[in-house]
């Protein structure tokens, strides 16, 4: 049976491509039902073809605020992770020094922690603290947790650093600073650069841990969470659909800039 | 005395010498001090806070005093522990289904993609930059009662075997154990995948090479050499898929019912809204523990402890 045989040759590619529709199903399904016209105020089922969603993304009250807050928390907490994060990638890599061990295990703790565990405790605090919830302790929260995250990406860039090149470029009369600017953060860049794309997308994202402590404050994800329960806009497919466009193009964007480094590199 | 009184004074030079390298010394302190700070007020002192809470008792308005009330860990596990047990088991689940149906696709990005890795790796990734409560809220609809799915489930009377395994109830998905998990396996597949994916890229392709050359069949090569090699990524896959899933409450509340309810889901009612604070502290703690054992066992037994 060349048709039994040819399953079993690729039979990994099959599987493969199968988990990856699995797993881009649910985008096409919010792409689609962007244009739809619901009848009332669930869009689960289909009913007509629509662009008035897309032409009126903001038209639901209240959507379009929450998003701005949830970009706004997503910029400074990956501005907030990413600096204190490469601070301690830093000093793990390239010191030695007494309580290393605990510091590991105080940075790998929060990320074997189920979210919730954090977010309520987070919230005893803040309750014990008789701190105002909003703005404020969603971004420590997302500073919190986003931390560890990037640790372990530019912890993994660093290591892998040949420390030659600074050693050279203290030889050529660099100074501390200069090593610094010139040599070592450029090699470190895409770690950074990494750690800092996970924590936007992680606290971008984050639910659990925003519900808890955001107070009346609704973020993105929660506006999207309430709208479950009173009836999902159109609107909130558009922001997904055009959400997920924007990344594809921002990460093939990144690659194609880092493939044509790579190949002017080249002799 | 005498011995101090005897010991030669440092000369100057040396003492200029080592100034700077105190200074050296202190780096990495300073480095580390407002991360780790961060750190220990945002997330240690509140496990702290936590563990204090959920000894207290009184209510809202009474106030809340430690009066080291044990008592509260075992009400709460008698009252909680089907949803303890099905949270362990859904996430348990999830892991396994996350490991089968990842490992082909990072085996197909890192050995069989070609020039098409790149784009399969940001189709894997760009799903991280989509609300996953949004995706999350398409399974709604792929999954409605009378839509595609179901109708061919039902079809090829899968729905039967389901639903006398009680995952399914007969005609429908929502709303039932398999939904959750269904949820649950797509929201953590990319965590899975991309451990996976690292581990397998370092692989040397020159390896397959030689079990090959030693006859070894494309399972044996697989089963002694690529497998093995990959332990690492499997290990920190399955924990990264594992641990957010056990506490995760989003899946259980959008695609599943009242019947389907984890863990999270109540310490997150307790938390907000009954205000019952010991409580929801003490159910937790037992989660905390829960994960953080079954982590530390795991992590020990697969033989990767440089993991952590």
């Amino acid at each position: 049976m060349p048709v039994l045989r040819w399953l079993r040759r690729h039979i990994i590619v099959i599987a493969g491509l199968l988990t990856l529709a699995y797993m881009i199903l649910p985008n096409i399904v919010v792409m689609v039902f962007s244009f739809n016209k619901p009848n009332g105020r669930f869009n689960y089922s289909w009913q007509r073809f629509s662009v008035d969603a897309w032409k009126d993304p903001c038209g639901v009250a209240d959507m379009c605020g929450s998003l701005s807050l949830s970009l706004q928390i997503a910029v400074w907490a990956t501005v907030g992770a990413t600096v204190l994060g490469t601070m301690i990638a830093f000093a793990l890599v390239r010191y030695r020094f007494r309580a290393r061990g605990a510091i590991n295990s105080l940075i790998f703790l929060p990320m074997a922690m189920p979210e919730v565990v954090m977010a309520a405790s987070l919230l005893t605090l803040f309750l014990n603290m008789g701190a105002q919830l909003g703005f404020w302790t969603i971004l420590i929260a997302h500073i919190m947790f986003c931390l560890s995250f990037v640790v372990t990406a530019v912890k993994a860039r660093v290591m892998s650093m040949d420390p030659r090149l600074e050693e050279a470029a203290r030889d050529l009369y660099a100074g501390p600073v200069q090593t610094f600017v010139r040599v070592t953060l450029p090699i470190a860049a895409p770690g950074i650069a990494a750690g800092a794309l996970l924590a936007f997308a992680l606290s971008f994202d984050d639910f659990i841990i925003t519900n808890f402590n955001a107070g009346s404050t609704v973020t993105f994800p929660m506006f999207v969470w309430g709208s479950a329960q009173r009836g999902t806009p159109v609107q909130i497919n558009v922001i997904g659909t055009a959400m997920f466009i924007i990344a594809v193009l921002v990460v093939l964007a990144g690659q194609l800039i880092a493939n044509r480094r790579k190949n002017s590199a080249r002799p | 005395m005498s011995v101090t009184q005897e010991a030669p004074p440092a000369p100057a030079e040396e003492l200029k010498v080592r100034k700077p390298s105190t200074r050296k010394r202190l780096v990495p302190y300073w480095l580390l001090l407002p991360g780790i700070l961060w750190l220990v007020v945002f997330f240690a002192l509140p496990l702290i806070y936590q563990g204090s809470t959920s000894v207290q008792t009184g209510s809202l308005e009474k106030g809340f005093e430690v009066t080291w009330h044990f008592q509260t860990y075992w009400d709460a596990l008698a009252d909680y522990y089907p949803q303890f047990v099905r949270s362990l088991l859904y996430a348990g689940t999830a892991t396994i289904l996350c490991l089968l149906l990842g490992y082909p696709l990072a085996y197909l990005i890192a050995f069989k993609a070609g020039r098409w890795r790149n784009l399969v790796l940001v189709l894997v990734i760009a799903p991280f930059f989509t609300s996953f409560l949004i995706r999350t809220l398409a399974w709604k609809t792929i999954l409605a009662d009378g839509g595609a799915v179901v109708d061919v489930l039902n079809t090829l009377h899968v729905l039967d075997v389901t639903s006398w395994l009680g995952w399914t109830e007969s005609n429908r998905v929502l709303a039932t154990p398999m939904a959750v998990v269904c949820g649950l396996t797509y929201n953590f597949l990319p965590f899975m995948i991309l451990p996976l994916y690292t581990s397998l890229e370092r692989i040397d392709g020159r390896l397959h090479e030689a079990a090959g050359d030693l006859y070894a069949t494309p399972a044996t090569t697989f089963r002694k050499v690529t497998f093995p090699l990959s332990m690492p990524g499997v290990v920190s896959g399955t924990l990264l898929t594992f641990i957010p899933a056990s506490g995760d409450y989003v899946n259980a509340e959008l695609l599943g019912s009242t019947d389907t309810k984890m863990v999270g889901s109540v310490i997150q009612t307790q938390f907000l809204r009954v205000l019952d604070y010991p409580t929801a502290a003490a159910l937790s703690f037992i989660l905390m523990a829960v994960v953080l054992i079954a982590v530390t066992v795991y992590i020990r037994r697969s033989g990767t402890e440089d993991l952590v």
